[in-house]
């Protein structure tokens, strides 16, 4: 059986574009969240924002593939042209049948399909929508499969092409999934990642809807505050990253750059509520046992956690009793930090940008910091790593989502040869 | 290794709601495509599609599924409790963990979303619902269904337009294999409402004929576009040793499949059709001459039929294989169709009978496709494959066992 390496990355963070600036952000405790500029926040309970400074035609897009892709399409494409060129393939030589795709979207083309509706709809005023302005890529944009296609173009992939869209965990889910095309040898190189673009009124007017962000909006830049008592929910964000897979004796055999290996995912469901958490955390800390387990892992192996840690009570509070469910003891001794503190929330995308961080920790040996944490929960009594990044030897990372739907999935890397021969 | 076996399975399509209305309807060529009656089409070019005449959620399903979903993820609901009805399976008498969930999705609560987007704009952002986020969003049935049937294991979303349902097979299969003792799978959709046909429309490959029996008609030589559908379907997935453990009545297997992706249209290579296709037949061990029937994808463009046809007969010889497109009589349902099509491919192995493609009249010689055209043809089937292409380039294909 296969096994999957990450030989490289893209990534389009809120704070600033690409793989350094992204770092410099986590590695300095910087908070990217602000007050929203991408439309009148005023109607809206939460005006918070993580976005991405983002101008496709300075990224390298023409005005033809700017017109035809929806923000998040942008983003994917932008981010796998970086992640391609820092993995040095030349994809030339390659059968581009055993090239893959495995992109994750929580929301898919929402802005495109909003603004569209808004047009066609005369601002909501025709039910019976007029379909004589419905602008060609329309069907794209209703069916978020685009996205891959858009990916799969980008590569010239012509082997499985997948879009993964369950909830907030699809970034951890599609990298997983990518990772099992290549186990299974249904492709040899797999573009694996995630992207989200969700900045737009109908995804404030649901989130307000369920009091699932946060109000904090007169202090933007310290909004984002997971494990701190006075958090008050989600600051919603933006982006994509995008890892190139390959097999491992593959990429060994090209000289490739190991940046980290995959040693484990697990995927469970909560059963209970579409976005409700039951306190004990009992389906992801089983959803850890099984990345564990496929890795041949002790708990005590893991050596950082990225959490979840959206800001909100009821999630801190279930990911907490996960860690100590499935860690034991080592859970009290292993850091643990979210970066949603300093880019915000980007449901789908937000996985695959946090295992970009995590391939960032192992080689820069740093722990990013949980930014805006200056009050401990009581109930949370973990080490969050509060405000300043810390060096910290590492060799294996857990990284863990929850999203709704009930999705719980956690996902270990390592350094390249630290725990498999 | 045993090959995983389907168990259970459960239809909400426009030729019917439960497997014995569905299969004949389906031999009698009798068609769901009937004019659109969720609102008034008079406005739109497409004015009939594929729907599930009186299908009512409420009173079948606690009203609380109801309130928070569309009905995409209630018609998946529904079908998958009459799945696992049909598989005689209880998921509470599994492990905790042992039941997985994989659902296709191809463009999520479009009617819902539409509600709730007129609100926001004809009354401002405290008017939307609180199950929106729920209710639109791509994974809603995968969740929903893991509620209400208490399933902890894997829970799955792909989305793959037409291509989905097939995938959404193929990893339950692998989730079969890997880890867990059963698998709930399939998918639906249910785009009907004005905004779904207007970016349906825009895709330029639906039909504007009007007339329900002639406006979907794959491989004629009159084809002029595909009819949209809504429904889907549901399958249970087990490892062949939990269903002889438990003495499950056994549908079929699921013995290959492959995906595979066409390039991008500037490239000027070829489809991945005819590569899929073999690497299908490749995973499940077995040669074209083994494949008694095709389940073709059938868009009725005739560039698309034309390169499809091309693709069968370079795999099976010009024809060398029976082929068929039972979803003439119900539109192309989207993420529900790879479902549905495996489902009828279950029920022609089970009554050795391949259903014709009932709108299809007369193919154009150049295709070489041995079509069942007219009436079911009594043939026993060993093997079936079922094809599936997806907007945008997604291939795939299932190779399904006696």
């Amino acid at each position: 059986m296969g096994r999957a390496v990450i030989t490289g990355m893209g990534v389009l963070a809120p704070g600033g574009v690409g793989r350094d600036a992204f770092w410099k952000l986590l590695a300095g405790g910087q908070s990217a969240t602000r007050t929203l500029t991408m439309f009148d926040p005023a109607p809206f309970r939460s005006q918070l924002a993580a976005e991405v400074d983002f101008d496709p035609r300075a990224a390298g897009l023409t005005e033809r593939e700017t017109r035809r892709m929806d923000r998040a399409a942008q983003f994917a494409v932008v981010c796998t042209r970086e992640a391609l060129t820092d993995s040095g393939l030349d994809l030339s030589g390659v059968d581009p049948a055993r090239v893959g795709v495995s992109l994750g979207s929580a929301v898919g083309c929402t802005i495109s399909l909003e603004e569209e509706y808004r047009v066609l709809s005369d601002e909501g005023r025709q039910w019976l929508v007029d379909h004589t302005y419905g602008v060609p890529h329309l069907y794209g944009y209703m069916v978020p499969s685009t996205l891959a296609t858009e990916v799969a173009w980008q590569a010239g992939a012509e082997g499985p092409v997948q879009l993964v869209s369950t909830g907030c965990t699809s970034g951890l889910d599609a990298v997983g999934m990518g990772a099992r095309l290549i186990e299974e040898g249904s492709a040899d190189i797999v573009i694996a990642g995630a992207t989200d673009a969700p900045l737009s009124p109908i995804t404030y007017a649901c989130f307000d809807a369920i009091k699932a962000t946060s109000v904090n909006n007169d202090d933007p830049e310290h909004a984002s505050r997971p494990f701190d008592a006075r958090r008050d929910g989600i600051v919603l964000g933006e982006g994509a990253a995008i890892l190139v897979l390959e097999e491992e004796s593959a990429a060994r055999a090209r000289g490739a750059r190991i940046q980290a290996e995959l040693v484990g995912y697990g995927q469970r469901n909560n059963a209970f509520h579409m976005t409700g958490l039951r306190p004990d955390g009992r389906e992801m800390a089983e959803a850890i046992r099984v990345a564990l387990r496929e890795a041949r892992l002790d708990p005590t192996a893991v050596d950082y956690i990225n959490a979840h840690g959206s800001g909100t009570k009821q999630n801190d509070r279930h990911e907490t009793a996960a860690f100590k469910d499935s860690l034991g003891d080592h859970a009290r001794r292993v850091p643990i930090s979210s970066i949603k503190s300093m880019v915000g929330h980007s449901l789908g995308a937000i996985g695959s940008i946090e295992l970009a961080a995590c391939v960032l920790a192992l080689e820069h040996q740093v722990v990013p910091p949980t930014a805006n944490l200056h009050v401990p929960d009581p109930e949370c009594d973990l080490d969050y790593v509060p405000l300043v990044a810390r060096d910290h030897r590492m060799n294996v990372i857990l990284n863990v989502g929850s999203g709704f739907g009930g999705f719980q999935t956690a996902v270990l890397l390592a350094a390249p040869g630290a725990v498999r021969p | 290794m045993n090959a995983p076996v389907i168990t259970g399975m459960a239809v909400v399509a426009p030729t019917g709601q439960s497997l014995d209305q569905h299969w004949s309807s389906v031999l009698a060529g009798r068609s769901g495509i009937r004019p659109i009656d969720r609102f008034d089409p008079a406005s739109y070019p497409v004015r009939v599609a594929g729907q599930v005449e009186n299908y009512v959620a409420r009173g079948t399903m606690p009203s609380r599924f109801v309130r928070e979903t569309d009905r995409f993820t209630q018609m998946g609901l529904s079908a998958a409790q009459a799945a696992l009805q049909d598989a005689a399976l209880d998921p509470a008498e599994l492990p905790e963990y042992a039941v997985a969930v994989v659902t296709a999705s191809s463009s999520g609560g479009t009617e819902f979303g539409q509600k709730e987007m007129e609100r926001l704009y004809q009354h401002g952002p405290s008017w939307v619902s609180p199950y929106q986020s729920i209710a639109w969003f791509y994974a809603a049935t995968s969740g929903q269904i893991s509620i209400r049937h208490g399933t902890k294991g894997p829970a799955g979303v792909l989305c793959a337009e037409q291509a989905g349902g097939l995938d959404a097979v193929a990893l339950a299969r692998r989730l079969v294999r890997d880890e867990v003792k059963a698998a709930i799978v399939g998918g639906t959709d249910a785009s009907l409402c004005p905004y779904g046909l207007t970016a349906q429309l825009t895709s330029g490959r639906l039909s504007t004929v009007n007339e329900p029996e002639h406006a979907y008609r794959p491989f004629d030589a009159s084809a002029a576009g595909y009819v949209p559908g809504e429904g889907g379907a549901m399958l249970i997935v087990e490892p062949a040793a939990e269903a002889e453990r438990r003495g499950a009545r056994i549908h079929g297997t699921v013995l290959g499949h492959a995906a595979g992706f066409d390039p991008a249209p500037w490239t000027g290579r070829p489809s991945a059709l005819r590569r899929t296709m073999e690497r299908a037949l490749d995973d499940a061990g077995i040669g074209p001459r083994d494949v008694d029937v095709v389940f073709a994808d059938g868009m009725a463009v005739p560039a698309d039929d034309a390169d499809e046809a091309r693709a069968i007969g370079e795999v099976f010889g010009g024809g060398g294989v029976p082929v068929t497109v039972p979803k003439a009589l119900t539109g192309r349902l989207h993420a529900g169709g790879g479902g549905l099509d495996l489902v009828t491919a279950l029920l022609a192995i089970r009554h050795g009978c391949v259903p014709h493609t009932a709108a299809t009249t007369s193919v154009p010689g150049s295709y070489d496709l041995d079509l069942v055209l007219d009436e079911p043809r009594p043939h026993t089937v060993r093997h079936a494959m079922v094809l599936a292409r997806g907007h945008g380039g997604f291939v795939s294909a299932v190779v399904l066992g006696a």
